[in-house]
């Protein structure tokens, strides 16, 4: 379902574990990795997901929660928004 | 993956780094349906029907913004012009109604509240009158409302003597609020043409031609693009014009989405986005700073009116194709207390009165957010007002009036308002007085081409 797709960015200094953190909390969660793309510029790891929310086990609100604490663990940043907000600012 | 990662990475930079966010979203409110003659029962009636009507529009705000990752800086209350409201019932009661909405828009937690106004460009009715007699008390004693009067139109001309009254409402405001440097002039604004569904404070209304209720949103995106400018060092005017162009119409579809996504949640259907280019205080969040990019030393040095022009134009192109209805007043925002770069340029000397006032003939919104010293007096203020109606009216375009005597302070000196409403030199005044004109009063004529029949 297109509206239960979201975009997640997870963007930091690269250190062991980041993937792995991040990715657990997903599974948790039972929100399904559609599509993922990983970069490295310099010492700044990128990590950009497609992602569904459609059948997770907790409201948007509490998976940002969830995710973002994640990242204060890893020492990283990470953002989930709904994919509307790429579909209306990046297409005609 | 159905974006590229740089499309990803620059939707987030223009929200994590550059400061686009969503100004305003602005739910318009009828509440002509809470007349009753007994002024208690008025109250009570708006009290409950903004309470109701509001009361999921700032956790419904909060949610939309969190889930879309683009920030939502103020969510705002618009009601049908108050004077039409309260007019039945005794020209004291006023007041009440005022405190009925400030308690309303504290209790739901909202930043303002506007439409506590008239539109009075023919003249004024006896509840129009009241009010404005009742105003700058109302201004003192609420925290959140806003107040907005049409006094000019291209089609009934400017009325004159509502400009006297209402300078000497921005004179007694002026000393009511002197503790506070005047910061209840923040509240009230002059329009010519004004327009029923602008989402911006203080002159946001509901006019009565809308509908029961809907969603209104005004963007802010200057930083976006400052730093497109920035980027682009060797382009020519035309090329710049482009470019702005295109990342306007990403900038106006945040707005879009936020619009459409929160009045859905809401219930109500979505009025519009206000295209304009709203500054905020926070660094890097300045249409000064883009004049500047774009090359002049400072906002207000000659070629100023050319670089604000090109600006807004270029906006306006890619936000119409942006958005399924645009409205509001759409035009450039200079704001100075609101602008950093804007008040750097006013307290160096470089941008004065009578350069923000030719910025409106072509493209500005008006004379917004200026300090002006405390000590000048009423006519002066009219006759910077009837000057400004002018130009609103003969260029059937929409102009507002903010200005803010700061009693006790004179030019060169810095008012201080905090928050969105920011900070500003008190800029000087042409001195010699127009008095004798300003005092005959009467109508002034609209122009001969708004006779369009």
């Amino acid at each position: 379902m297109a509206d239960a797709r979201a975009v997640l960015t997870v963007l930091g200094a690269d250190r062991v574990g980041i993937v792995a953190g991040v990715s657990g909390v997903l599974a948790d969660l039972n929100v399904n990795i559609e599509d993922i793309r990983m970069a490295l510029l310099g010492q700044v790891f990128t990590m950009i997901a497609m992602v569904n929310v459609g059948d997770a086990r907790a409201p948007f609100a509490e998976i940002q929660a969830a995710l973002t604490s994640a990242g204060q663990e890893l020492g990283v940043q990470v953002m989930l928004q709904r994919e509307e907000t790429f579909q209306a600012m990046q297409r005609i | 993956m159905s974006f590229a990662a740089e499309e990803i990475l620059q939707t987030i930079k223009m929200v994590m780094v550059e400061q686009l966010d969503i100004r305003t979203v602005t739910l318009g409110l009828s509440v002509l349906d809470c007349a009753h003659p007994d002024a208690a029962q008025t109250a009570r009636r708006l009290y409950d029907k903004v309470m109701h009507a509001g009361g999921q529009l700032v956790p419904a705000a909060a949610a939309v913004a969190a889930e879309l990752g683009i920030p939502i800086a103020n969510t705002r209350i618009a009601i049908t012009p108050l004077a039409l409201v309260g007019a039945a019932n005794s020209p004291h009661d006023f007041p009440t109604l005022a405190a009925s909405l400030d308690h309303a828009a504290a209790d739901l937690g909202i930043d303002y509240l506007g439409g506590c106004g008239a539109l009075i460009a023919g003249g004024l009715s006896t509840a129009d009158a009241a009010l404005i007699e009742a105003l700058p008390r109302m201004l003192a004693k609420t925290e959140r409302l806003c107040a907005s009067f049409e006094v000019a139109s291209s089609r009934l001309g400017i009325n004159m003597d509502g400009v006297w009254l209402m300078a000497q409402a921005i004179a007694s405001t002026a000393e009511l609020t002197r503790d506070r440097d005047s910061i209840g002039c923040a509240k009230l604004v002059l329009f010519a043409n004004a327009v029923e569904d602008n989402p911006f404070m203080a002159g946001a209304f509901h006019g009565t031609g809308q509908p029961e209720a809907c969603l209104n949103v005004g963007v802010s995106g200057p930083g976006v693009i400052t730093n497109v400018v920035r980027a682009l060092p060797d382009a020519d005017l035309g090329q710049l014009a482009e470019a702005i162009k295109r990342i306007a119409f990403k900038i106006t579809r945040a707005g879009e989405l936020v619009g459409t996504t929160l009045a859905k949640r809401l219930g109500v259907p979505f009025g519009c986005v206000d295209l304009s280019l709203a500054p905020s205080p926070v660094p890097g969040d300045s249409v000064g700073e883009v004049l500047e990019a774009l090359g002049l030393e400072r906002a207000g040095v000659p070629g100023s009116t050319a670089a604000l022009a090109l600006l807004t134009d270029a906006v306006k192109r890619g936000g119409v194709m942006a958005s399924s209805r645009v409205g509001g007043l759409s035009g450039a925002f200079i704001p100075v207390s609101e602008d950093t770069a804007l008040s750097r340029a006013a307290g160096e000397g470089m941008l004065s009165v009578e350069k923000l006032e030719a910025l409106t003939a072509v493209c500005s919104v008006g004379l917004d957010m200026i300090a002006i010293p405390g000590a000048t007096p009423v006519a002066t203020i009219a006759g910077l007002i009837a000057d400004e109606l002018t130009i609103g009216i003969m260029n059937h375009k929409t102009v507002g009036v903010r200005l803010i005597p700061v009693v006790g302070k004179q030019a060169g000196e810095w008012a201080e308002f905090g928050g969105l409403l920011g900070r500003s030199p008190i800029l000087p005044v042409p001195a010699g007085s127009p008095a004798a004109f300003i005092r005959r009063g009467g109508r002034v004529p609209g122009p001969i081409h708004g006779l369009r029949n």
